[in-house]
């Protein structure tokens, strides 16, 4: 079957022109297996894979606004990387890459690379373990969610697994873990989707007897659950094991590495044959709160050698993928339960942050630069934080509704809500060729402007939307939501929206406008 | 919603889940008899494995006799010595077989080498534990004041830290915190010997709130301000590296007022010069003892750790409240609170029963304990003493629990994390792995210069009253090694593997007397320990081997 060849299980052949119009594709008959229960709603090879950075992403060494450079040498002086050694990027002069990054800038110029700026979510948290239940789970800052993103997606896919799995249409896990524990993110509304490996070559052989009913006591619930993960490796045992041993050669890969070592045997099974659409790897060690760089050249130390293990795995493993004639299949993308403070402590490091860059890769990924340098004030306090650009979970759902191909009322199920639509995948690959607006396209436009500015009581917020959906909402310094003006479809146009004070203090406030696929942050500055 | 709500709430939902059966029952006292299956159940979770021994030992007591020996600390073990000299490398500062832990740090080949003996050491104390609860305490410490030894970055400072767990085991725990927090293993794996008034560090701050004290339960709702005042209050400890203590830097100190939110009654800290800026971490101590959510928080983790990781609305309301009620009203002393839950009729409750996921350590030194392994003698071969501890240390790190080096400062998710808590443990990496360690001991076992750790089936089987009777034998067998009750027709199977296939008694009754009669002839040998080896592999590749 051909990469695009897709179809929607339930749908007669007939209707599914009107659709997906415009692309070729196969159309099955309404074949019994295709009405099984345990076929998949949306038929794709797509591959997913994330790739998690523990411990929270100092985003501003990482992807650097070289245009605010002055800024953010006063806000972090004893950290910052000097001028001079920041990696350019081609067709900007004003965002560069951290020295350690020559993996991720090749792949920028390769058109394979979309660099995401300042990446959150409103009212950010601090947390690590609260913080990554949120990018996991993706839910909001005050909601409590026990299912993951891509466990709901997957049970949206495959609403009655694990009954009736493996089988003929889906013979391989559902998602695949690097690793000896399965993420939350892979926790489905009742069971997890995913299985954990640690090395394809290596499964064990369970022994299968008889086994008594489990008592309905939470007793026999544990043994249920152990009984089922038993069963479970056995099943996946074989296929696992023969996809991994169909693949007998690999592109080189940097040794000492576990992020490449893990991302090998994730390019393996992908070109083994698998049918697994997620995976999960991780890499540990960016809680740089201290000695985050060497003080006497800051270009080297902790951090940078931790982002040159992620840009040296990531770039081995797009290789490996295109000698394995699979790259077409796959995209990754790189996440971080939050950035850093924007001012570095006296320690050498950095403390909890908030919003920060994404890394969005592959052969089908719209290459180039998602928004716009973050803006460092003149005046940096401890406290201050990023706002928001791009809430992660636009992210999320462009991937799953471009990427995957999900509908826009499953989408509804597995995010939850609405989300603003990213253009992250380029046409040739994305689900939906109508997405056509280039987020690129507003840049060096101003979208969103205030008067008087600064203020005491209140200000208009001036705004021009090319109509359709227009949210516009207010930010802090330490990156909380403290009010939504206006969430409403409008007319294009200019429009003025009056944003009183009900008390705030006096500092500097983010207006943030999201219209489409496009949005603009302008700086306010409350006096007294 | 008010204000603050709006900037720093977080609706903290009730997790609505699918649960099978729960209890009502409380914390009055277990009045059923004391039953075999009872204290193996007490045993199970207080100890690490039942050994037929201690069922011996305890015999015909009461639920109170037994309270009081397991409630009774632990002495304190001898520190770990140098067995880590080889050919490659001489620690200069330490003889072979004396302790390092007050040696000079010599440089990172010794500090590493340090570290795996003192991992070694402690697995050597949980194998070699008696009968008091103290090292299942000593876990939970650690679990809870979670540290990382590469963090902690110098092994003496982690021996140190240890003993701090070990001595405040079963104590108080106000004095507990405070010892914790000028610990000088914690004040730098938490960045507080970094805390100084130029720039703050919160990391610790932070963690004593949403970790060791308060933790994140529905009423805790101390704020982001908070945690950033409580930082500056606790600004100017620094460590000696040489004398591994810590100590009061006033120069460091942030001297300005701490206010505190409306959850701490708008508390005030007043900034305090010189050597008087240390009192300031007793009242934030005492501060943080006032809250209600503190002695909850911490009944909520015994629970989880010693009962089960569901706290449903009735176990909230009929053991947690009166348990955090007790807790305060004993000053945070420890001990009432765990004679409490352990002779209650909810913790002896059916449905508290097997209902536990071995974690990696309960299930390696389980086996090792319960199946008698003998180990190289620890004073006269330590060197292999050593080395055989570290083996079953590491092969718990394999199946994800590495003792000493917990993934981060919130401990193990099984204990925290929902929906899915000890589940976590299981997967289909580590399941395996545990399979493949059991198979491993009931078979040939582990050999390193040769010295051998294995399971002797027969010896095991011979502690039963009647062996030779595979009824007998699989009915104690399995009592010791179960807690959960396993049906007849499991039984006739598990006597199946005895008697391999044959459907009469007698011919395992022939076999293993013909073994008695004749120790010394070895093929009688091996036609009981073959299947014994075989019973024994099934029972624990069964799932039921991994709950307590």
């Amino acid at each position: 079957m051909k990469r695009r060849e897709f179809i929607r299980a339930a749908v007669p052949a007939a209707v599914i022109p009107s659709l997906i119009g415009g692309f070729t594709f196969k159309a099955f008959g309404a074949s019994s297996w295709l009405s099984a229960l345990t076929a998949a709603q949306v038929e794709t090879d797509h591959v997913l894979v994330l790739i998690q950075l523990n411990g929270g992403n100092d985003g501003l060494n990482t992807v650097i606004p070289i245009d605010q450079y002055s800024n953010l040498f006063n806000a972090r002086s004893n950290i910052i990387i000097p001028q001079n050694k920041i990696l350019k990027l081609s067709k900007t002069s004003e965002t560069g890459l951290h020295p350690s990054l020559t993996g991720l800038q090749s792949l920028y110029e390769e058109g394979k690379l979309n660099i995401i700026q300042s990446v959150g979510y409103p009212s950010p948290n601090f947390s690590h373990f609260r913080a990554t239940d949120i990018w996991l789970t993706a839910s909001d800052s005050n909601q409590v969610l026990n299912s993951g993103w891509i466990g709901r997606y997957l049970n949206e896919e495959y609403p009655n697994f694990s009954v009736g799995y493996p089988n003929a249409t889906m013979p391989d896990p559902l998602a695949i873990q690097i690793g000896s524990v399965v993420s939350p993110a892979l926790q489905g509304p009742g069971l997890n989707m995913g299985m954990a490996i640690s090395d394809p070559n290596n499964f064990y052989n369970l022994i299968n007897g008889i086994q008594d009913s489990a008592p309905n006591t939470p007793s026999g619930k544990e043994l249920t659950y152990i009984r089922q993960v038993a069963q479970q490796t056995q099943q996946y045992a074989s296929v696992i094991k023969s996809a991994a041993s169909k693949v007998t050669q690999q592109n080189p890969y940097p040794t000492g590495n576990s992020l490449a070592d893990q991302l090998k045997i994730v390019s393996r099974l992908i070109a083994g044959g698998l049918k697994t659409r997620i995976y999960m790897v991780s890499i540990g060690g960016f809680d740089t709160h201290a000695n985050q760089v060497n003080a006497t050249q800051t270009e080297t130390g902790t951090h940078a050698v931790l982002l040159k293990r992620v840009s040296d795995a990531i770039k081995a493993f797009m290789d490996d993928l295109r000698f394995q004639n699979v790259s077409k299949r796959v995209m990754g993308m790189t996440f971080s339960e939050f950035g850093r403070r924007v001012k570095s402590n006296a320690s050498g490091g950095t403390d909890h942050g908030a919003a920060a860059p994404m890394f969005v890769f592959g052969d089908g990924v719209q290459s180039g630069i998602t928004g716009n340098n973050p803006t460092i004030n003149t005046v940096v306090n401890v406290n201050d934080n990023l706002p928001m650009q791009y809430d992660f979970r636009s992210v999320y759902a462009s991937i799953l509704q471009n990427w995957f191909c999900v509908p826009t009322t499953t989408l509804n199920n597995v995010m939850l809500k609405d989300f603003q639509q990213l253009n992250l995948i380029k046409s040739a690959y994305s689900c939906n060729s109508t997405n056509t607006s280039n987020p690129n396209l507003s840049a060096g436009k101003k979208l969103i402007s205030n008067y008087p500015n600064p203020f005491v009581d209140s200000t208009n917020i001036e705004i021009k939307t090319q109509g359709g959906h227009t949210l516009l909402q207010v930010f802090d310094v330490q990156g909380r939501m403290i009010i939504t003006l206006l969430d409403s479809v409008i007319a294009a146009g200019i429009h003025i929206v009056r944003f009183e004070n009900q008390g705030w203090g006096p500092g500097i406030y983010y207006a943030r406008l999201q219209n489409g696929s496009v949005q603009q942050v302008c700086t306010m500055l409350i006096v007294r | 919603m008010d204000r603050r709500t709006l900037l720093f709430g977080t609706a903290k939902a009730t997790p609505t889940k699918e649960v099978s059966q729960r209890t009502n029952s409380g914390l009055a006292p277990y009045t059923g008899p004391f039953t075999n299956a009872d204290l193996v159940h007490l045993l199970k979770r207080t100890l690490f494995g039942v050994k037929q021994s201690d069922l011996n030992a305890f015999k015909n007591q009461s639920l109170d006799q037994v309270l009081s020996v397991l409630l009774s600390p632990a002495a304190l073990p001898s520190p770990p010595i140098n067995t880590y000299n080889d050919n490659s490398y001489t620690d200069p500062n330490v003889p072979a077989g004396q302790t390092w832990v007050n040696a000079p740090y010599t440089d990172g080949t010794a500090n590493s080498r340090r570290y795996n003996s003192f991992k070694a050491w402690w697995t050597g104390l949980l194998i070699n534990q008696g009968r008091s609860i103290t090292e299942k305490m000593v876990l939970f410490w650690h679990n809870h004041f979670a540290t990382e030894t590469a963090d902690v970055g110098d092994a003496r400072y982690v021996y140190k830290h240890h003993l701090l767990l070990r001595n405040h085991a079963l104590g108080n725990f106000k004095a507990f915190v405070k010892d914790v927090t000028i610990d000088p293993a914690m004040l730098r794996y938490l960045n507080g010997y970094l805390n100084t008034k130029a720039a703050p560090d919160e990391n610790y701050s932070r963690e004593l709130q949403e970790l060791f004290t308060l933790g994140k339960g529905p009423n805790s709702n101390y704020t982001e301000a908070d945690v950033k005042a409580a930082a500056r209050v606790l600004t100017g400890y620094r460590v000696d590296a040489t004398t591994i203590s810590s100590s009061f830097d006033a120069n460091r100190h942030d001297t300005t007022n701490k206010q505190f939110s409306s959850f701490y009654n708008n508390t005030l800290i007043i900034g305090k010069t010189g050597a008087a800026g240390a009192g300031e971490t007793d009242e934030l101590i005492n501060m943080l003892f006032l809250q209600n959510e503190l002695a909850l928080h911490i009944c909520r983790k015994l629970y989880r750790f010693f009962v089960y990781y569901d706290i449903d609305a009735a176990a909230e309301a009929e053991v947690i409240v009166p348990l955090a009620n007790l807790f305060r009203q004993n000053n945070y002393e420890i001990k009432p609170v765990l004679l409490a839950l352990f002779r209650s009729e909810h913790f002896f409750d059916v449905l508290n029963r097997a209902c536990m996921i071995k974690s990696p350590i309960d299930f390696v030194i389980n086996l090792c304990r319960e199946f008698n392994i003998i180990f190289p003698n620890s004073t006269t071969d330590s060197v292999n003493a050593y080395l055989m501890w570290d083996y079953i240390r590491s092969q718990a790190s394999n199946m994800q629990q590495n003792l000493g080096d917990p993934p981060n400062v919130a401990g193990w998710p099984a204990y925290y994390q929902e929906p899915q808590f000890y589940e976590i443990w299981i997967n289909s990496d580590t399941l395996p792995k545990r399979n493949q360690f059991s198979d491993r001991f009931i078979g040939t076992g582990y050999s390193r210069n040769s010295r051998t750790i294995v399971i002797d089936p027969v010896a095991f089987a011979a502690q039963c009253t009647k062996p030779e009777d595979p009824n007998v034998l699989i009915n104690e067998s399995l009592s010791l090694i179960y807690t959960i009750s396993v049906s007849q027709q499991l039984k006739d199977f598990l006597k199946s593997i005895l008697l391999s296939g044959q459907s009469s008694d007698s011919y395992w009754t022939t076999a293993w007397s013909d073994h008695k009669n004749s120790p010394h002839n070895s093929s009688a040998k091996a036609i009981v320990t073959g299947r014994l080896q075989s019973f024994y592999k099934y029972l624990m590749n069964l799932a039921e081997y991994q709950l307590i």
